[in-house]
Order: C-alpha cells, then structure tokens, then sequence
C-alpha cells in the first residue's frame, strides 16, 4: 500500500448539489435552490416567478424577497419564512448557507453554500451595471459557480440605460400628442425604469397600470423614491396626451389601451437588442434594458469570481460553456426544471 | 450613413404604410444631393457591391470571436448583418462615422483588396444601429419592409407626382438620381420617358373562387389560360431590347435568345416559358435558365426560352394602355398575323358560354405548364397595379397529401424564435423491409400566425433530436400539404418533387401511420 490511496478522495461538487425533476437540490442540507414546485425547504435567490414559487414548507430568502413572496403569493401564512440578510449565514443540516447581493431586483441575492470546505455559488440572476433599486454584486470566490445565460451570446452588449432613457424622452419630445406605454416586467423593471427617468430629470406623473401598483408600492416601503407615480384607473378628465404610462408587455395588445392618445408602444427588455425579437413583440420604440447581464459582463463576472469550474445555466449555456472552456474553465451546461425564457 | 441609419432603424420598426411613406419623404426632403439618391437607390434595391458579399461579413465575425461562438450567434440572431453589427464593439477612436455618399462612392471605387481594411475603419467608427445599416446596405437585403415600389411612391410624393409617372422614367435614370429630384423639387423638366424600351408597370389580377364567379356577368369577361411560367414584359424602342420580370427587374442577360429575337418595336405583356417542340416545359425547366449571369450554348439549346403573349400595350408609337382588352386584343392578333416567329406566340382565348361551361374546361385541363385561369374583362384598360374589379385569376385546385412531419427549422428575420420551416414525409418500405418516412419537402408557410404558434409549441413538446437551429420530431403529426405540381426529382431521396408546397391544413385527427405514401405521391406525377 503507497501512501496515495490513503489521500481523501476530492469531493465531487455534482455529488452534494444536484439537478432534479423539482429543482436544483443540496443533499446534505436537505433543501432546493429555487425549486420548480412546492418543497418542504426551499432557499430563494429572488422574487420572480420562475425562482420563487408558493407553497413551500420553509422558504429561506433575503427579508426583502420574504417581503415581495408575501405581496405576490397572499402574504404566505402556511409557510415558515426565514429571513436572512446579506452577510450573514445560517447552518441547514451540513451545509452552511449565506447570501450575497446579485444587482439583479430588491433583494436579489447569490445563494452561497459551504459543505466540507467546498463553496459553491448559486448566482440567480445578475447583471454588473448600477441599478438604483438594489445593492451591487458581489463576487464571491468559490470552487464552484452557476451562472444563468439569459444574454449569453456576443450579440448582447446592452448600451447604457441613460442612452435608452435617453430614446424614450426623445420619442416623447417628437410625438408630443401621443402616448408612450412602456412595457416593463412587473418587479423589478417598473421600478427601475421610473428611477431611471427620475434621474434623467422627467418629473411628471408616471402612470401606472393596476398590475404594477402592489409591487411599487412595496419599493416605496423599502425607500425608494419613485416621485410622483399614479393608477390609470384613477385618472379623471386626462387624454394622457404626451404621458408616460407603464404596463406589463402583455397588456400593449390589450383592449386595455384604447383609452389612450394613438398610443406607442415602448418595450423595455434586453430582447429587444435583436430586431426580430423586437418586431415579434410588436415594439415600435424597442428599449434595450435588461436586469440581467449581456455578454460582456457574464464573461467579466467568470474572471472576477475566478471559479475552477462554472455550472451554467438558463439561457444559451452552449456559448458561455464554449467561452468558459476557452479560457481554461471546466464548464458545464446544468439543465434546471422549470425556468422558461422569462420577461428580461 | 448615421441619418440614413436612423431612417432604416425606424422603418424596420414601423409597421404603418402611411408612417413609413412619412419616413421616407421626410429623410428624403431633409437630406442633401448625393446621399438622398444613394438612399433611394439602396431602397429600391439598386445598389451593389461586388466586393462586400455574405462571406466576408462571415469571416469578419469569425475574426472576431471565432467561428462556433459565430455561428451561435447567427444562429440565434438569423440575420448576418445584424449579427456582426451586434457583435462589433465601437472604436471611441476610429475618428468621425463616413456619410452615405462616401460610403458609396468610396466603394465603387475602392479595390477588393482594399475593401476589407476600409470596411473594418467604418464599423469601428459607426455604433451598433450605424454598423448593421451600412451592412445591410452591403449586403443588398435591407428587409426594413419597403419594397421598391413603395419608396417610388414616397420620390413621387415630395414632387406630388402619381408614382406611375415616377415609374415610366424609372429605367432610364440611374443613382443618385440628380434629374429625378431636380424635376421633383426644383421645377426641372420631366426626364424622357422614350416610351416603349421603358419598363410599363404591369397590371395585376385579383384572385377568385368558383362561388365569386357567380356574382359577375361571364357576358363581360374574356378568358385565357394562365402558363406556369414567369411574368414577362418584352420592351423594345430605339434598338433598345429589354426582358423584364414582373417588378421591373431587367432579366435580358438571361436570356440572349429571347432579346436576339426581337426584331421589332413595342411593348408586350407575356409569359416566358421553355417551351420544345409545341409542348411547354415544366417550370423545372425554366428555373434552370433564372438567375444565371452567363448563358451556355448548351444551356440555350437544351432549354430553349420562348414568351407566350397576352397583351400589348405600346405598338407603333402609340399608348394602347387607354384602349379596352377587346381592342388591344384585336390589335395583337392583327400584328402577330403579319409575321411568323418562333419564340413569340399568342396565347389563345377560351371560349366559353358560362361559368360552369368554364369551370369544366379548368376540370379538364391537366396539360402541364397550366396555373389556371385568367379571367379579363372585356372593356379593361391596362391599369398599372393590381386594380380591384378588371382582371381575375382562377388557379387550378391545388394536390392534396396527408404527410408526417419530420424535422422542424427556426425561421429567419421576423421569425426567428419560431420553428416555422417544416420538413414533412411520406411513407415507404425501407431496405429492411420496415415502413420509414421519406422526406418529400419542406413548407414554411400557409399556416395563420396562431397555427404557427401551434406547431411551435408542438415542435418543442414532441423534440426527439436537436441539430443546431434544426429540430426532430416524433413521427406525431399529420400536416395535409397543398401543392400546385409534383415531378419526378434525382436530388431529393424520396425521388419526388413538390412544386410551392404549403400547409394547408393541421390534421391533429388523422393517425400518423395513416398518412399518404411515397407510391401514391408517384401515382399523381403526369
């Protein structure tokens, strides 16, 4: 016998955090990271739909996705909710969980788990580029890390959002007598955009549509200042000429819109960086905008985490495996249940 | 280029024919000579580059990030110009972005050799919207729908000109157009028109049904075979001969020896055909003659062109256009009488009593080189355009086949998330002896945009293999193809060919094992 085989035998990451039919699953701590479906334990990155789902026994989550999990899902009383904040962490079975801010929404955070001295990050969703909702991320060094690819390709370098911003008040100077109804994901992008337009000097009511209001609200109880914003419904005597109006990408087609003054539709979405994309969803003023990050920043983001091995996920893994090898990473495509091309 | 840039950027976005229409007369009034009739040309797809084709761009881009991370990306986006432009990142120091005019002139002039350095200063230089106009520009396919057409009819607008007159001089200028805008806007004289070697826009017919006949007095309508050929208009003034397609596009390059034979003047509307002998060919036949820049001997005796003629419009020194379809009829067939020539002749009437008596002669006619048939009023004037009223056509019924879908492609440009392009097959008995399918062709359309996000959907649902952008499906779906003729082909393995298959129908109750076989495919071959 040489002294080899006496040495441990590496820990194999796939062996205590693995892909199943309900989500992603940590066998030593006993709980999924975003599960597709109801879980007894569930560790949540954030507060979107394809992440955080109801009817969990016990949901782990950043206290201001406990907050949005509670506006969506009816404030979640059979649910046990355990709120932990940034920085800290929490011991579940073996495994010891932490969160890190991911700049992606409110209380958007990277699920960090350390097990036997392995730590593997689960990003969520991210983007690198200041967003005036939420924290920045944070890299987090780790042996492992899993990264979505929702924008995973060299065609995606999202301009800058004052650039964008810059589209919308434009279009709104040259069609004075019209009205801009901005599509927008309901969490997240509503309240960024209107930050946006606040700090490009647009000071007027902002409009909204009734789906957006819950959500807006809960961003002003967590202090963020969307000046004067305001429900469609209760508009009286307005013709909405020249307004700014918000409202779910799916509502543009809607009957709902025929109240308005010969109305433009404005989409905001990382999509909308691909014409086609575009054209398909109807968007005559196309805003490229995205909560998630594009190629530059997720190739940036496997540099500064400097991870031996990425996990990818979501999106066009294919690229950013191909990428991620070529600089030496051992990449991977990790097939999770239940994530869908989402509203981006 | 960055003006022009924007004016593409916002029609592709815009869907309003109206607001398009303002687009352009917009850019067009704004804009000085040269670029204006650079912009013009570019949208009237008069422009072209030799030196800046597909495989260039292509290999920019794989320069760039490599080939896989490349083709990925074209993948996804469908569009090469859009591809590299989205993948180019700006250079803050590539120094000012070139204007229309320089990037047209410079090219013409330029080399091929030097084409590849300059190219790569611009896209450096312009940003992303800038960078895919000027490779859409390079690549001739701007796709920003408007068709050529359309932009003469905002050219027509600035001037408050009907676009027809903008159309009759058409042939006779070229880019940038000085005297077109300065007859426009400047009160210069009209361009010459010298009617007869210039292209006359065609009319049109709107199609129709068995059950709209009905509403119309067969008494007014003359009637004539519709060929499976190409529309033509032989245009002959001044010892200047010309062959032109439909949309105006000169095709005299293609076919020496219909443009030899002209020995006279005029303006005709016909149907180019290969016709041996007396019988007309397949329009297999005929395909092998389009689109080639040179012709081969072979090719010319082998395939032997020849137009078959419907109407006249100019004879003589005289517009015909006002007289009615009797007179100009009457016209033709007094001036083909006079003179035998083999590669022009007349395309006959169809006599008929009534609309069933009509309808029995379409039944009957399976001969080869028939569409159908057109059905002209007999006091119609030659309208350019597709007038609502005058002229019908009455296609033959299109062949029916149950057949399985197979394989599944996205689509490009508009379509690019969709799996929109079907391969479907046919059954036969394999060399094992087992029942396998057999593609026997590919639709991409025929369906409403929700059927396509019908079978989108069950193309992903029911995916059995993946091949980049191509998806196999399990042998579940019976589609019933419609097609308007079927031959015998050596390239395809299933050994038939479909002529303009679509979908016509999704048979969700038909079994797929009992959809058609390959051997009944066989038996409608003529």
């Amino acid at each position: 016998m040489t002294t080899d085989t006496l040495a441990p035998t590496p820990l194999n990451p796939r062996s205590w955090l693995y892909p199943t039919p309900r989500g992603l699953y940590c066998e030593p701590g006993d709980f999924y990271v975003d599960p597709a479906f109801a879980v007894a334990r569930a560790v949540i990155t954030h507060g979107h739909g394809d992440h955080a789902r109801p009817g969990h026994r016990a949901a782990l989550a950043t206290p201001e996705t406990l907050a949005i999990m509670r506006t969506r899902f009816q404030d979640m009383p059979d649910t046990d909710q355990q709120p932990l904040k940034y920085g800290e962490s929490v011991r579940m079975g073996e495994v010891e969980v932490g969160f890190a801010p991911a700049g992606h929404i409110l209380g958007s955070a990277q699920a960090v788990l350390a097990y036997r001295g392995q730590r593997i990050v689960v990003s969520g969703d991210f983007k690198r580029r200041p967003d005036p909702t939420c924290p920045p991320f944070e890299p987090v060094p780790c042996d492992v890390f899993i990264t979505e690819a929702t924008f995973a390709l060299p065609v995606f370098h999202h301009p800058s959002d004052a650039g964008e911003i810059g589209k919308l008040l434009r279009s709104v100077a040259t069609f004075p007598e019209r009205t801009h109804l901005v599509g927008v994901y309901a969490l997240g992008k509503c309240q960024r955009v209107i930050r946006l337009l606040r700090q490009a000097g647009y000071d007027k009511r902002i409009w909204l549509h009734g789906s957006l209001l819950a959500l807006c609200k809960l961003y002003q109880d967590h202090g963020i200042d969307l000046g004067d914003v305001a429900p469609v419904s209760e508009a009286i005597l307005e013709t909405f000429k020249g307004a700014i109006v918000l409202c779910p990408p799916s509502a543009l087609a809607d009957r709902w819109t025929r109240r308005f003054a010969d109305p433009i539709a404005a989409v905001c979405s990382g999509w909308m960086g691909v014409r086609a994309r575009a054209r398909q969803r109807g968007a005559e003023l196309p805003l490229i905008i995205s909560d998630h990050a594009d190629w530059a920043e997720l190739t940036q983001t496997l540099k500064d985490v400097g991870a031996p091995k990425v996990w990818v996920t979501h999106g066009r893994e294919e690229a950013l495996v191909h990428y991620a090898r070529s600089i030496g990473i051992d990449a991977e495509a990790l097939h999770l249940a239940g994530r869908e091309e989402e509203e981006s | 280029m960055q003006a022009f840039a924007r004016l593409l950027d916002a029609l592709s976005f815009q869907p309003a024919r109206n607001a398009k229409l303002r687009l352009i007369e917009t850019y067009l009034g704004e804009t000085p000579d040269p670029d204006r009739g650079w912009a013009l040309a570019a949208l009237t797809g008069g422009l072209d580059f030799p030196a800046a084709k597909p495989a260039l761009l292509r290999g920019f881009g794989q320069e760039k990030i490599g080939e896989e991370l490349f083709t990925m990306s074209y993948d996804y986006v469908g569009d090469l110009a859009e591809t590299l432009a989205l993948i180019w990142e700006t250079d803050p120091d590539a120094g000012p972005p070139p204007t229309l005019g320089e990037v047209v002139e410079t090219l013409q002039r330029a080399s091929r050799s030097e084409t590849p350095a300059i190219l790569k200063r611009w896209l450096d230089a312009l940003d992303s919207t800038g960078r895919w106009a000027l490779l859409k520009l390079l690549t001739g396919a701007l796709r920003v729908g408007v068709s050529a057409r359309l932009a003469k009819q905002a050219v027509a607008n600035i001037g408050h000109q009907p676009v027809d007159a903008v159309e009759e001089i058409w042939h006779r200028l070229s880019a940038p157009y000085r005297p077109l805008f300065d007859w426009l806007l400047h009160d210069a004289p009209r361009p010459s028109s010298n009617a007869g070697g210039a292209f006359l826009p065609p009319m049109l017919a709107n199609p129709i049904d068995r059950t709209e006949l009905d509403t119309l007095d067969p008494a007014h309508f003359r009637a004539e075979w519709k060929w499976d050929g190409i529309r033509v208009q032989v245009a002959s003034s001044g010892g200047v001969k010309r062959l032109y397609s439909r949309a105006g596009e000169d095709v005299s390059g293609a076919f020496p020896d219909i443009v030899d034979a002209i020995d006279f003047e005029g303006v005709f509307d016909g149907e180019l055909l290969v016709r041996r002998e007396t019988a007309v060919a397949p329009f297999n036949d005929l395909q092998q003659r389009l689109n080639r820049k040179t012709v081969t001997p072979k090719m010319l005796k082998e395939h032997p062109a020849h137009v078959r003629l419907y109407d006249v419009l100019w004879l003589e020194g005289q517009d015909l256009r006002v007289l009615s379809f009797d007179e100009r009829r009457a016209r033709l067939e007094a001036w083909i009488a006079v003179k035998e020539r083999p590669r022009f002749d007349l395309s006959p009437l169809v006599t008929f009593r009534d609309w069933a008596h009509l309808a029995e002669q379409r039944e009957a006619m399976r001969a080869d080189g028939i569409e159908g048939l057109m059905l002209k009023r007999a006091d119609s004037a030659y309208l350019a355009g597709r007038p609502k009223g005058p002229w019908f056509k009455w296609k033959r019924d299109p062949m029916l086949a149950d057949c399985v879908l197979m394989y599944a492609q996205r689509g490009h440009g508009k379509r690019s998330s969709f799996y929109s392009d079907f391969t479907f097959g046919c059954w036969r008995d394999g060399a094992d002896g087992k029942r396998e399918l057999a593609p026997v062709g590919k639709a991409y359309f025929g369906f409403t945009d929700e059927e396509l996000r019908w079978l989108d959907k069950w193309v992903r649902d029911h995916t059995t293999n993946r091949f980049g952008p191509v998806r196999e499906v399990s042998h579940g779906l019976v589609l019933e193809i419609a097609f308007d003729g079927i031959a015998r082909s050596t390239r395809h393995k299933s050994g038939v060919s479909m002529r303009f298959p679509r979908i016509n129908r999704i048979r969700t109750d038909k079994p797929a094992d009992e959809a058609d076989t390959v051997a009944t495919l066989l038996k409608l071959v003529p």
